[in-house]
């Protein structure tokens, strides 16, 4: 056992876990988008996690650093704040909100850290990016809406986890990246009872079918 | 996938017994992914699922991590060359000089985008970088011939004259045949 002070209050926590990980097992709220509990090497891709500490001059991402002994960590200095504002309006410019008609439960995670870090769901001030992608992609088990993938990769990755063969891929690149299956056995692949991607889809981009005997 | 002509069945097969002869030069391991790509590339001028499929297999990772490779390069190509290959510089002085445009004329008069080959394999559309004419631009490049100063009406221009190419082959063709006939 470790002790740690987060924003002033100190917490336990074991040696080898992330910044990240020791403040959600305690109830201090930290955004984040792609985290995986599961994952090895964290993508650290959201740029959300952010926190600064008595170890380092500049803030880190808590999902890379890991605990030690007496760390100090603050998790809302104006540094911070700073950088998860502009991540988070740079991942709304890609990801189109649509309250109205988005099938997530509300909040959505993204509203949840729209309000943690005191911003609108708009990209404002900056622009919105017009992707040249396709509005809905059939993937045979779920549908995928690139319009609100965030490339977090969590799909992708406990598609792997799960599944030796992993049918789910990023393809392309950039702009123009899409979360995909390739391959013509797509009718024996694994998804049926699986589903976790869908589960863990924290943007509503992969929304499972509905069962064709219902309709 | 499915509107592809039968044609290509026969084609694709070739290609993957192809590929099966060639594939126990490389090492079955994942770091020989990309030079097994390109060597396919560059035998039959692009990647076909048929083939990805088959060097995933090899290599024993999923026919998906192939396909995401491949796509996250620019240098590979899923679909066959045209017998007319149209290449537009978006290279930096042709994209101030409105290479997109050129592209994009291409793109609306062939029906297909850029990297897509039209269905009766006549034409094919690349978007390359800079191919070093910078004063020229915009530049595309033709079947080997570089097009200087592009302009939506040459691009108009360019397929009367392919389709001038065609009827007159057309016309010789039909001409030859007869003729040869009552010669022998």
């Amino acid at each position: 056992m470790i002790r740690i002070t987060v924003d002033g209050k100190e917490i336990q926590t074991e040696q080898g876990k992330t910044i990240l990980q020791a403040c959600l097992e305690n109830g201090i709220y930290i955004p984040n988008l792609c985290f995986l509990e599961t994952r090895e090497q964290p993508r650290a891709s959201c740029r959300l996690c952010f926190v600064e500490t008595s170890d380092a001059e500049r803030p880190v991402t808590a999902c890379t650093e890991t605990v030690r002994d007496g760390l100090d960590v603050r998790t809302n200095t104006e540094a911070v704040r700073r950088l998860q504002r502009t991540a988070f309006k740079l991942i709304m410019s890609a990801h189109h909100c649509t309250p109205k008609t988005c099938p997530v439960a509300k909040p959505c995670q993204l509203m949840r850290i729209a309000r943690h870090i005191q911003v609108g769901l708009n990209p404002r001030p900056l622009e919105t990016l017009e992707r040249d992608v396709q509005e809905e992609v059939d993937l045979t088990f779920f549908t995928y809406y690139p319009f609100r993938c965030v490339m977090c990769g969590k799909c992708v990755d406990v598609c792997r986890d799960r599944n030796e063969r992993n049918p789910l891929t990023f393809a392309k690149r950039g702009f123009d990246t899409v979360v995909t299956f390739f391959g013509s056995g797509a009718s024996n692949l694994p998804c049926d009872d699986c589903g976790a991607c869908v589960a863990v889809c924290p943007t509503g981009a992969l929304i499972p079918k509905p069962p064709p005997s219902e309709s | 996938m499915n509107s592809v002509p039968t044609q290509t069945e026969t084609e694709e097969r070739e290609m993957i017994e192809a590929i099966e002869a060639m594939l126990p030069r490389f090492a079955k391991h994942r770091s020989a992914l990309i030079p097994i790509l390109q060597a396919v590339q560059q035998e039959h001028g692009y990647l076909s699922g048929g083939a990805m499929e088959r060097v995933a297999e090899y290599l024993e990772i999923s026919p998906s991590e192939v396909y995401g490779v491949a796509t996250f390069y620019n240098q590979f190509r899923f679909h066959p060359p045209g017998r007319h290959q149209i290449k537009v510089c978006l290279g930096t002085a042709c994209h101030v000089a409105g290479g997109d445009i050129i592209l994009e004329n291409f793109e609306r008069k062939l029906g297909i985008r850029a990297g897509e080959t039209t269905p009766d394999r006549e034409y094919s559309v690349e978007r390359v970088a800079c191919v070093g004419c910078c004063a020229l631009a915009p530049v595309a490049i033709v079947d080997g011939t570089v097009l200087g100063h592009m302009q939506p009406s040459r691009v108009e221009g360019l397929f009367v004259q392919f389709q001038v190419e065609r009827e007159r082959e057309e016309r010789e063709k039909a001409e030859r045949e007869p003729g040869g006939e009552q010669d022998a």
